[in-house]
């Protein structure tokens, strides 16, 4: 008797124990999402000869020509090569 | 391909809030609502640094992340953008950016928070470009008229950089060259320390720039 008792102690022990091996993880798992909006146009899509005030350049559909139209306008933010005064 | 970033040069920055002014004048973004704001550390005080703030388009943006609609979405040259037609205005982003860039205009009585408004890099969202709708939810579409954010382009002193990551990191490392400091402000360095634990990447280490000495006022 006793030692059964001992057994089913020893037994319930060691399924307590192996409860906390089944734990889940706790952190998250993030997943991304997918855009469910509506789809937007792209900006080298637009035409710059019909958009006012606008002096750069590109061709309408060509991501590369508006990337450098873009650089190109970025570039100006640097201010040592607007005055050419060297580096 | 670009990747759209903005650099604030906190060397350069004096807070004269021209980037907050040309914002709220380009995309006419109404009261309370403010989607770049210029934020000063130790105010008043010598070696004061100030630095203009707004959405920083982050790589793995967690406002996408936690969004329960998932109306943010990420254009093909890195501008982090949402659909306001989708927006529950719940505010999660809110409490997911790290730069407090998610606005929500206070429509309305009983504390009626609207839809999230936040900088679109002058880039509109997902209406026709330059279409009267895509400027009323969004403001304007500076990059499909092939500029740069009103913001950056306004700046006076040329603190607040925008534009291709690349062409962005550069103009800022022939400044840093030119001036020989500045480079402890910003980078890897100074975020985690040099491999070798002994600080920042850079000469000089990653403390801030030396705080200029008092002087004394003449009477």
């Amino acid at each position: 008797m006793k030692t059964r008792i001992v057994i089913a102690a020893v037994g319930a022990f060691a399924a307590f124990g192996l409860a906390g091996c089944g734990e889940k993880s706790q952190v998250a798992e993030y997943k991304q999402g997918k855009y469910q909006g509506k789809p937007d146009t792209k900006p080298w899509d637009s035409n710059p000869a019909t958009e006012p005030y606008v002096h750069s350049t590109w061709t309408p559909g060509d991501r590369s020509s508006w990337e450098n139209a873009l650089k190109q306008r970025a570039l100006n933010q640097n201010e040592y090569l607007r005055t050419n005064t060297g580096g | 391909m670009a990747r759209m970033k903005f650099l604030c040069d906190a060397e350069r920055c004096i807070e004269c809030n021209g980037c907050v002014t040309a914002c709220k004048n380009e995309n006419e973004v109404p009261w309370g609502v403010n989607r770049r704001r210029v934020v000063t550390l130790n105010d008043g005080v010598p070696g004061e640094r100030s630095i203009s703030v707004a959405c920083m388009h982050c790589s793995d943006a967690p406002c996408m992340a936690v969004c329960p609609v998932d109306c943010f979405y990420k254009t093909e040259d890195g501008v982090v953008l949402h659909d306001k037609d989708l927006c529950i205005g719940c505010g999660y982003c809110f409490y997911a950016c790290p730069f407090g860039a998610p606005q929500f205009p206070q429509a309305g009585a009983f504390g009626l928070r609207g839809k999230m408004d936040k900088c679109t890099f002058c880039a509109g969202g997902p209406e026709k470009d330059g279409s009267v709708e895509e400027f009323t939810k969004y403001g304007s579409n500076r990059l499909a008229m092939g500029k740069l954010p009103a913001c950056a382009e306004m700046c006076s002193t040329k603190a607040l950089l925008a534009g291709d990551g690349d062409v962005v990191a550069d103009i800022y490392r022939t400044r840093v060259l030119t001036r020989g400091k500045g480079s402890e402000v910003w980078g890897w360095g100074t975020a985690y320390g040099a491999p070798g634990g002994a600080g920042g990447g850079q000469p000089g280490g990653a403390a801030p720039a030396p705080a200029q000495k008092p002087q004394p006022t003449k009477s």
